[in-house]
């Protein structure tokens, strides 16, 4: 468990102080903090993938967050193949993501692919998808909200199974109307095992790398290189694993804090 | 509710048809809702199935079209298919064994004795992003020339496993009645056996559906297998990648590596559906 766990994090924090290339002969040399120096101030390109690992986070996490309640609240009652519904929406989050990304690249070919048949049938488009440095974090975010939008919606359905009934009754007697329950009543209740939901979402988007290596490796221009392509193409292209260590531990921040808010929200809640 | 209240104020009949008609709209809208899942497995396979000219058919063919299943044959001649299914399988094994053997007591006592530190343990290794262990792994198992073995896989991948085994694992113990232990202790057995030859035997379920959840989470690793696996341990995740580096146009194989991939995961998904999402929440959502 050390030599797995332990060992690379105390690693990635003591190579994040020195300068080495793993593919020259040199030693690795002590430079204390200025990979830090230079990750927060001289590089640009870093602090691109930081704001677009956000955003692209962010998108992809609101995106299921309302597309999974919606789900949930149009399957949270009893009806015919309820549990066929059920296994089904299991399949996107367990089916290989390499599978998955490829069946993608497919789909959003800019002259063969059914993607762009299907949106000029309904008049928008054609579109480049992943070809095009404008639209492929939107084409990425599409295919990690199909994938990842039945776990919100498990999760979500999992909390409204465990609604109390009084609410419900004592408004029906007042008077409220569906919508204005819904508001009112359902969504509130919901609310912490939601951000329980979002939170785990966050902090496995912000890791998001199988979907982008593989359908745009960080392309075109750098358009979708959060840091993870960043980091992977400075460590096991350029061999750079000083620099590379102390984005690591940047990352590891970033997704830390996201974490601790969890944990945070986690024991107020249970 | 006014929807309701207004049904009930027709006659019968009409109430009848509006019923029918709203269970119809309300089935529609499920269809509705499954439809993108579902599309995107049905193109898969049925890529997989078409001959070159149809797959790169434009408009695409939906419905009809010839079945062939040379694309299959084709995944076989041209790669070693067959060893990526070992290599695949023989990681995926080994590390939920390893997994089993580490998880099974680390569940049971965060379960019966709140180890709280442990469980936090487990949830940090679970959320450090797997690209920060790659690294020191890549540079120490460089150094001890265990590059493209099983045994760097199957170690690396229980940071996948071990978490998701502990986590399904903790909710069943914890539903193994205490006082079940507290007997066989008072009837002299050793903290030990109570372990292995009570608690075990209860939560043998728990332990087909940890096992299955870590199989299908180390099959489906791309990141550690890219940089750790080489031409002797290459999985299938990688060798498929590989293959759309090559051959960009040719849909069909691809297609068919990627159904052959994803077959075996879906297939045992059927069997531990209901413990994916406590698996794969840190059993916030038990059920």
């Amino acid at each position: 468990m050390a030599l797995i766990i332990v060992y690379p994090v105390l690693y990635t924090g003591w190579m994040s102080l020195q300068e080495w290339y793993a593919s020259s002969v040199t030693l690795p040399k002590f430079i204390a903090l200025a990979n830090y120096q230079h990750l927060f101030i001289a590089d640009p390109r870093f602090r691109e993938a930081f704001f677009r690992t956000l955003y692209f986070a962010a998108l992809v996490v609101s995106g299921e967050a309302v597309l999974g309640v919606a789900m949930a609240l149009l399957f949270n009652r009893e009806f015919w193949g309820r549990g066929l519904v059920r296994t089904l929406s299991i399949l996107p989050m367990v089916a290989t993501p390499t599978a998955i990304a490829l069946i993608f690249v497919m789909m959003y070919h800019p002259t063969l692919g059914v993607m762009n048949y299907l949106v000029t049938r309904i008049g928008v488009g054609p579109l480049k998808w992943t070809y095009s440095s404008q639209t492929a974090l939107y084409a990425l975010a599409l295919v990690d909200v199909w994938e990842w939008t039945p776990l919100i919606m498990l999760i979500a359905l999992a909390g409204l199974a465990a609604l109390p009934r009084e609410p419900y009754e004592s408004a029906v007697i007042d008077g409220a109307t569906g919508l204005r329950i819904l508001w009112h009543i359902t969504l509130p209740l919901l609310r912490p095992i939601l951000i329980v939901a979002v939170l785990f979402r966050a902090i496995d988007a912000i890791k998001t790398f199988d979907i982008i290596f593989i359908m745009t490796q960080g392309g075109p221009s750098n358009a979708s290189e959060t840091i993870n392509l960043l980091l992977f193409n400075e460590a096991f292209a350029y061999f750079n694993i000083g620099y590379a260590s102390s984005m690591a531990v940047a990352l590891f921040a970033i997704v830390m804090g996201a974490s601790l808010i969890l944990m945070k929200v986690r024991r107020s809640e249970w | 509710m006014v929807a309701s209240v207004a049904v009930a104020a027709l006659s019968p009949k009409k109430r009848r048809t509006t019923d029918v008609l709203r269970t119809t709209g309300y089935y529609a809208l499920v269809c509705l809702a499954m439809l993108p899942t579902l599309f995107v497995f049905y193109w898969m396979v049925t890529l997989s199935l078409k001959t070159q000219v149809e797959a790169a058919g434009y408009p695409p063919h939906f419905f009809r079209f010839a079945v062939t299943f040379k694309n299959y044959a084709e995944v076989f001649q041209k790669n070693p298919f067959i060893l990526y299914i070992w290599n695949s399988s023989v990681v995926a094994a080994g590390s939920t064994a390893l997994g089993l053997i580490v998880g099974l007591p680390a569940a049971f006592s965060i379960a019966r004795w709140r180890q709280q530190g442990l469980a936090l343990t487990v949830l940090v290794a679970r959320i450090i992003p797997g690209i920060s262990y790659l690294i020191p792994w890549y540079v120490l198992f460089r150094h001890l020339h265990l590059v493209d073995t099983y045994l760097a896989l199957i170690l690396t991948h229980l940071v996948v496993s071990l978490p998701l085994i502990i986590w399904v694992l903790i909710g069943f113990f914890e539903d193994v009645p205490e006082e079940l232990e507290h007997a066989a202790l008072i009837d002299g057995c050793s903290y030990y056996s109570a372990f292995w030859r009570i608690a075990l035997p209860l939560v043998r379920p728990g332990i087909v559906a940890a096992a299955i959840l870590s199989f299908i989470f180390s099959w489906n690793n791309f990141l550690f297998s890219v940089i750790l696996a080489g031409r002797h341990t290459r999985t299938l995740p990688i060798a498929v990648f590989n293959m759309i580096s090559y051959e960009e146009i040719s849909w069909g194989p691809l297609a068919a590596a990627a159904t052959m991939i994803t077959l075996p995961v879906i297939i045992l998904t059927l069997i531990v559906q209901r413990h994916i999402v406590s698996g794969l929440t840190f059993g916030a959502v038990k059920r």
